[in-house]
């Protein structure tokens, strides 16, 4: 499903002291088949954006507000916002914000936290229950489960009558991913995915949303403040500012933006250091920034170039 | 939805209601409480809530967290007014319509229209303290307020701890609160619809992670008081001090106007009905 957002904002608290705009004027594209990576430091918005995606955050409806008082002489209205995910149209009231909870799956920041059931097999069934047409077959619940907890890796037969919380952190991350991705979504939003896990973790982790992503998922959106992370794994990258979208671009592009970038407050990844600081020696390594294309690149250098 | 409960939720602004000393404001609401019980008839409410609308207006309060707070209380109010309305029995009352035990009295309309307004005046003048002074200050005044009790050794510092730790939690808790809702609405789980028995199960799943998260948060607390080597109230001093200023003397002249006020219209221009 494609992702469409133009003009979009929010505040929260509105019209109270506590108001805190969050996003301005956002527009943004996400096409069906990307893994798509959204970065930004601190408040600038992200988690925000994506609980729009699933109808958690309503888009405000500025033209209501705009239409009710009596425009001034010469005052512009504010554009129409405009938030499409496939067939949905979350400005409309009227949309089916079930269907589309189970078309857009969304995983929260640090997701272990909202474990809840006895077993791990009675949390993962948790959302495949909910969103069942009707009251689905003890068999079919089985099998949903099964292959939800084998695809994020662990054992089913190990831990599906375990307690959710005798898991290691890790695992309790891939049983919360788990029990997102047993509705088959066909968009998959995850907000720090892998926030707080130590580097193999991460990896295990980010190699785990590509294959979600190969096999069931068509679209993936992470969020993350990690460079490293997104220049590694995605095939587009919106960096958010303050509330607002300032590029959206493939990373290697984006790095070209270095200065702009730090600030922003965000850092180069290493290989995009090593390859702009190269290129400023007059060595253009043309590479997509991950690790193994670097070293593959810098090893086809001809010899001479390698010693200097 | 859970942001509404105005309880508890201090409205930052600049104003001389929230300059006041803590204590004053609390000694206040006590007399603005016994002076509410004290009136017997509507000049005496009429006088209280001249008091309270002024220092509503004094305190910069919009008037729609006014009105929120005495939503709160709406279903009390109802219930009392219908009780009082359907039931009031005296002698002599006129009667305007009758229907097997249910009797409607001109004196029983009068009647509960004094309880609203008494029971309204009561909660906006609680919110108006909240809305007007920081949990923390609150309980600062609470815990200087009771200082004497400490004579027959009550805990009065362990007491004002746990209060401010509970108030500072509060908010903690409710965005908590919404954030696991979130997470859960997103699998799926429905809050709003079904029957009490389906909507009291749709809980579970919000409740069970929220207990773990507060008992995980306690236990944080408690770590860190203790790597602080926090040993109770004994010797400590405080960062602000409390102090009344000309202000707070004002007050007291005012509350115990309201009281002398309410007490000679009580004597002499007699009860409501
Ligand atoms: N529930 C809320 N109530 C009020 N303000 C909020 C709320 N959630 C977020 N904000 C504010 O909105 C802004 C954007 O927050 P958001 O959570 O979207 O940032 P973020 O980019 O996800 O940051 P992080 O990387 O820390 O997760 C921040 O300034 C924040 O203070
Ligand atoms: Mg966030």
């Amino acid at each position: 499903m494609r992702i469409r957002a133009e003009h979009l904002s929010y505040t929260y608290n509105a019209d109270t002291p506590f108001a805190a705009h969050a996003l301005h004027d956002v527009t943004l594209t996400i096409e069906e088949g990307e893994f798509f990576g959204i970065i930004g430091h601190t408040g600038s918005g992200k988690s925000t954006f994506v609980q729009h995606l699933n109808g958690l955050l309503r888009v405000p409806s500025s033209m209501k507000k705009y239409r009710r008082k009596k425009p001034k002489k010469g005052e512009i209205p504010p554009p129409e916002p405009v938030l499409q995910v496939g067939q949905f149209d979350l400005t409309d009231k009227k949309t089916d914000f079930r269907a589309l909870r189970r078309s857009v799956g969304t995983v929260f920041q640090y997701p272990e936290y909202q474990l809840f059931a006895e077993t791990v097999f009675e949390d993962v069934a948790f959302g495949y229950r909910n969103f069942a047409e009707k009251k689905p077959m003890e068999h079919e619940t089985q099998e949903a489960v099964k292959e939800a907890i084998e695809m994020v890796g662990l054992n089913y037969g190990e831990v599906r009558g375990m307690s959710p919380f005798e898991l290691s952190g890790g695992q309790k991350r891939r049983v919360a991913i788990a029990g997102v991705i047993v509705t088959r979504p066909a968009v998959l939003v995850l907000d720090e995915p892998a926030a707080g896990l130590d580097p193999l973790g991460k990896q295990e982790v980010m190699d785990l949303l590509h294959r979600i992503h190969r096999e069931w998922c068509r679209t993936v959106v992470i969020v993350s403040h990690d460079m490293d992370e997104i220049a590694e794994n995605c095939t587009h990258a919106a960096v958010f500012s303050d509330g607002e979208v300032k590029y959206v671009l493939p990373p290697r592009e984006l790095f070209r933006h270095e200065k702009e970038l730090l600030d922003m407050g965000l850092e180069l990844p290493l290989v995009a250091k090593l390859c702009l600081s190269l290129e400023r020696q007059g060595i253009a390594i043309d590479c997509d920034f991950t690790e193994e294309d670097f070293i593959r690149k810098v090893l086809a250098l001809p010899r001479q170039m390698r010693i200097c | 939805m859970l942001k509404d409960v105005s309880f508890g939720q201090y409205y930052p602004v600049e104003s001389f209601v929230h300059r006041l000393d803590p204590r004053t404001k609390l000694l206040f609401v006590i007399a603005y409480i016994a002076a509410i019980f004290l009136s017997k008839n509507f000049y005496g409410l009429a006088a209280c809530a001249a008091v309270l609308f002024a220092a509503i207006g004094f305190a910069k309060i919009p008037l729609r967290k006014i009105v929120r707070s005495m939503k709160g209380v709406l279903f009390l109010v109802v219930f009392t007014a219908v009780i009082n309305i359907f039931f009031y029995r005296s002698e002599g009352a006129r009667i305007l319509w009758e229907w097997k035990i249910f009797r409607i009295t001109a004196e029983g309309l009068i009647f509960s229209g004094f309880l609203i307004a008494r029971l309204f005046l009561l909660v906006i003048c609680a919110s108006l303290l909240t809305l007007t002074t920081t949990p923390v200050s609150l309980t600062d005044g609470v815990e200087s307020l009771l200082t004497p009790l400490k004579w027959v050794r009550f805990p009065v510092h362990e007491l004002a701890l746990i209060m401010s730790i509970a108030l500072r939690f509060i908010p903690i808790l409710m965005d908590e609160t919404d954030r696991i809702m979130n997470a859960q609405k997103a699998r799926g789980a429905d809050f709003e619809t079904g029957g009490p028995i389906r909507r009291i199960r749709a809980i579970i799943p919000v409740i069970i992670p929220l207990l773990l998260s507060a008992f995980r948060r306690a236990d944080e607390l408690g770590d860190a008081m203790d790597a602080r080597c926090y040993t109770g109230g004994k010797n400590r001093t405080k960062y602000k001090k409390l102090r009344f200023a000309a202000g707070d003397f004002a007050m007291f002249v005012l509350a115990a106007a309201l009281i002398a006020g309410v007490v000679l219209m009580r004597i002499y221009l007699g009860a409501p009905v």
